[in-house]
């Protein structure tokens, strides 16, 4: 879509007499500097915002309501109150790999919104190996971590960065397996590809396509939680314990990108999950607005993004909840429960696809009542708990 | 799918050994709950030694008491246990009315016991609160100091401090209950009940939490008897022993309450878990004390007559006061004129301090912290 | 058993090694030979009927006037519920006396924090640094006659007063 647009934008002589790859290049860089802007940091920095509101609602707080009508500018302040500070290298770390840290990181994470499809138009790029591409891209934030934790010459960052590294790289084998899962019924590796084959309908999902990946959702959410560094997995930056771990000795802008990451991480694990098992952007045939091309994307987009950001905010009531597991027993639910269940998944998905290669609709109906079942007892659940805690009473001598 | 069942089976400590690395852990760090210092050696995660250093927080409390006399030195009680001040109130003035003969008014008996409980609840709900903050989980940590927010709120009503409370006097209380106070702690406690439920679904129930504190740093009965561990930490041991319960002081006597002591229904007696655990049930045998001394309390004077200059006659006396934090001892020495000769304060998590070096040993890092938050210690009642 | 009978128990074994004894004040308490307290401790803690399985509490008390450091022991049993106090007296210029801690575990930091505020040493320690001062400390602040030097590594240790 940018080739042709660029094409056309030459053809058109907007960039007068440059030769043609320095157009493509600036037009690039262009459309990049646009998308990381206009929509990355801000996921990022929205992200953030609603992570602290959601967690005060949680925590019987308000949360940030002074920037901006209900604080919403507050991660605006934020991240410019942080630019704005001195930067602090210590004496001992070592300056070059410290510095460039956190370019990695950020570099790891901003590259995967290139293959994030959100509507059957908008995607940076359709990459033929689209899933893998991203499943590689988030790798290389472990290399900027570990970068990170060596170079401050700090024994608690060291820690958190090896942290980092046996986690991530250990929970990225249930991830792949999992992910692959889902490849054995696509076919395919592109995301736009893997989003066509489902359906807008739930039992047209591949979460409830077959028990297998039923269970695999779970096994890849639980995967990724870990590789995005969150909570219960958040052993890496554990504050009670490694201070701050790999980040414990940065400062200003640079504390900034970790960050950055971190939040916008949440992004990107709740997309692929969408892609993956939750079909994607695919809307309902609406009358007049999925008939035009617009309509049609802005609808698509907007769904795509609301699954997404309920995946955030799943996400972020998990980490307001549980606590923080420890490393020996990180280590055992992956190697112990999660590998196995995984190459389980992927067999049980194979035999199935090898009976019924276009899929069993009464067991993909069967499936979605039981979801559904699921989160309605979710919601008893959540109902019984609010009506048992009852109304806050005030006691300050002073009201 | 039992992702959660986890089964912590570590090689500690034997095989695979690498070159054991010296971290140092405070005096300012995230979790060492006031300043106070480990140095850890480590092999990996897995701890070899951690060895406390204490005093970052020495205020001399003991030599300030020879020089401010008996009435002058009650607000500096508050300091040696800010999180649970009114048992170190209480102690001080117990030992002092014990030295010079002074009966204290019911009345003034049963107020002391209504802040002192109050105070008990706030302060278990500040190291529940924290132990599972340590672990990684901040909603739990909020909805304890919310409680413990409305607990303050009472005190602050009773005696206008929210945390140095100077409450007490040698001979009772310093004011008697505000009017329709009881209404008031009775309905904070209505509902801090099903708070309680709520805490304990979110928390105790939780596989994390629990697979985190179930069989970490177990201490027998045996072990915290020789390191005198004393309180909340030693009753988790399975040993029920209470001051309030076996050495009566105060108005216990008349008051009807259990003591929990860990079972071990996380994994064995005397581990992380129970701990913690005992500290919940403590916090609900405080809520029926506190209801029973509302019914129970009689009227009259809360405050005996105490000399201004008070001079109690020579020698030494010794009192037990059960603190938050468990057995609290004073021991004063007057020498006849209106200033101590001496006063020691032996207190709960002195002792609980003292047992890490020997808990240490094949723990994992983030153990360290579960443990300095289980045992509930709080810095500056180990280095006064 | 009440601290009149403890004492006799004493008597009986430890006989002259016992310096006094004093029932007729609020806590009752023995008085025992320096040279004698981990014998007599050890004997609380194994005697069947005795079982003073736990010491409560160590404090130094610096008697100037009388010239000597009194030593503290509160020792109190769990199975029979009964308390003990012994005392032991050690001169202020040879404060030596030897460590329970093979008796019991708690002696150990409570006889550190003895050392570090009342100097008294005791030999047998397993670890006698100081526990609450800084390592290089001069002085022992408990004692009558500690005058608090005017400065540590250059801090002053006194404040001026903001109401002048």
């Amino acid at each position: 879509m940018l080739q042709q647009l660029l094409d056309s934008m030459i053809a058109d002589g907007t960039f007068g007499a440059l030769p043609r790859d320095l157009a493509y290049l600036i037009g690039m860089v262009a459309a990049g500097a646009a998308v990381v802007f206009g929509f990355v940091l801000n996921v990022s920095g929205v992200t953030t915002f609603v992570e602290r509101r959601v967690w005060a609602r949680i925590q019987s707080r308000i949360g940030p309501n002074r920037v901006g009508p209900q604080g919403i500018l507050q991660w605006l302040a934020d991240g410019l109150k942080l630019l704005m500070k001195e930067e602090a290298i210590p004496y001992a770390a070592d300056s070059l790999l410290f510095k460039l840290a956190p370019f990695i990181v950020t570099i790891g994470f901003i590259t995967a919104f290139v293959a994030i499809p959100f509507s059957s138009a908008l995607i940076i790029a359709d990459l033929d190996l689209g899933i893998l591409y991203i499943t590689a891209m988030t790798s290389l934030v472990v290399v900027g971590i570990m970068v990170a934790g060596w170079s401050s010459n700090n024994k608690w960052s060291l820690i958190g960065g090896i942290r980092a590294a046996a986690q991530i790289v250990s929970y990225e084998i249930p991830a792949a397996v999992s992910i692959f899962t889902v490849i054995l019924i696509t076919g395919t590796l592109s995301m736009q590809g893997i989003i066509a084959q489902q359906g807008w309908g739930p039992w047209d999902w591949f979460i409830f396509h077959n028990p297998f990946t039923f269970l695999g959702f779970f096994v890849t959410f639980v995967a990724l939680l870990a590789e995005g560094n969150r909570t219960p997995f958040d052993l890496p930056e554990a504050e009670s314990e490694l201070v701050a771990g790999f980040v414990t000795e940065y400062s200003g802008a640079r504390y900034l990108f970790f960050f950055l990451v971190e939040w916008g991480n949440l992004y990107v694990i709740s997309a692929i999950l969408v892609t993956l098992f939750l079909g994607g952007w695919h809307v309902p045939p609406i009358p007049w607005i999925t008939e035009s091309a617009v309509g049609l994307n802005v609808l698509q987009a907007l769904t795509f993004i609301g699954k997404s950001y309920l995946g955030v905010i799943s996400i972020m009531w998990i980490r307001a909840t549980l606590p923080r597991i420890r490393v020996d027993q990180l280590m055992t639910t992956c190697w112990k429960y999660l590998l196995p269940i995984s190459f389980f998944n992927f067999m049980g998905t194979a035999l199935w696809v090898l009976i019924w290669p276009a899929g069993f609709r009464p067991a993909e109906i069967l499936l979605t009542v039981v979801g559904f079942c699921l989160v309605g007892y979710f919601f008893v659940r959540v109902a019984f708990h609010l009506r048992r805690s009852g109304a806050q009473i005030t006691l300050s001598p002073l009201s | 799918m039992s992702v959660a069942g986890f089964e912590v089976e570590v090689d500690r400590g034997s095989g695979l050994e690498t070159e054991e690395m010296t971290l140092n852990m405070g005096p300012q760090h995230p979790s060492t709950h006031g300043v106070l210092r480990f140095v850890v050696k480590a092999d990996g995660e897995v701890m070899r030694r951690a060895i406390p250093d204490v005093g970052y927080l020495h205020r001399s409390i003991e030599k300030i008491a020879e020089k401010v006399g008996y009435h002058g030195f009650m607000p500096y009680t508050d300091r040696v246990d800010y999180v649970a001040a009114m048992f170190c109130n209480q102690g001080w003035g117990m030992v002092t009315e014990k030295l010079a003969d002074i009966e204290v008014p019911k009345r003034g008996e049963y107020c002391r016991v209504i802040a002192a409980e109050l105070n008990r609840i706030a302060s278990h709900l500040l190291s529940v609160g924290t132990l599972i903050l340590d672990i990684g989980a901040i909603t739990p940590f909020f909805h304890a100091f919310r409680e413990r927010e409305k607990i303050n709120d009472l005190l602050e009503e009773l005696c206008g401090a929210r945390l140095t409370y100077n409450y007490m006097r040698i001979g009772g209380v310093a004011w008697d209950l505000p009017p329709g106070y009881e209404d008031k702690v009775l309905a904070f406690l209505a509902q801090l009940d099903p708070m309680l439920d709520e805490h304990c679904d979110l928390v105790a129930a939780n596989t994390i939490f629990r697979g985190r504190c179930a069989k970490v740093a177990t201490i027998s009965a045996k072990q915290a008897i020789a390191y005198n561990l004393v309180g909340p930490n030693l009753r988790a041991c399975g040993v029920r022993y209470d001051v309030r319960r076996d050495e009566p002081y105060s108005v216990y006597p008349e008051l009807e309450f259990d003591v929990p002591v860990g079972t071990g229904s996380a994994g064995e007696v005397g581990d992380s878990f129970d701990r913690y655990w005992v500290r919940v049930l403590e916090i609900r045998e405080s809520i029926k004390i506190l209801r029973q001394c509302f019914r129970q309390i009689p009227d009259g004077p809360v405050v005996a007559k105490v000399a201004r200059k008070l001079k109690p006659p020579e020698g030494d006396a010794h009192i037990r006061v059960e603190s938050a934090r468990g057995d609290m001892g004073w021991y004063a020495v007057s020498d006849g004129t209106e200033f101590p000769y001496r006063c020691k304060v032996r207190t709960g998590s002195f002792a609980a301090m003292s047992i890490i070096e020997e808990l240490s040993p094949g723990l994992m890092l983030a153990d360290l912290v579960t443990v300095i938050a289980s045992l509930d210690i709080v810095a500056p009642e180990v280095d006064r | 058993m009440d601290a009149v009978s403890i004492h006799s128990r004493l008597r009986e074994k430890f006989a002259d090694r016992i310096v006094s004894v004093e029932e007729a004040v609020k806590d009752p308490f023995t008085v025992v030979e320096a040279s004698a307290i981990v014998d007599v401790c050890s004997f609380l803690r194994d005697e069947a009927e005795l079982q003073f399985d736990v010491l409560c509490n160590q404090t130094g008390v610096d008697y100037k006037a009388a010239g000597y450091i009194e030593v503290v022991y509160h020792l109190y049993s769990y199975s029979h519920r009964h308390y003990v106090i012994l005392k032991v007296r050690v001169p202020r210029d040879a404060a030596v006396l030897a460590s329970v801690e093979g008796v019991w575990k708690a002696a150990n930091w409570l006889e550190r924090e003895i050392f570090d505020l009342l100097g008294v040493h005791f030999t047998g320690h397993s670890d006698l640094r100081r526990l609450l001062m800084p390592e290089d400390w001069v002085g022992y602040p408990l004692r009558k006659d500690f005058v608090e030097p005017a400065e540590y590594h250059g801090i002053s240790t006194t404040r001026e007063s903001l109401l002048r």
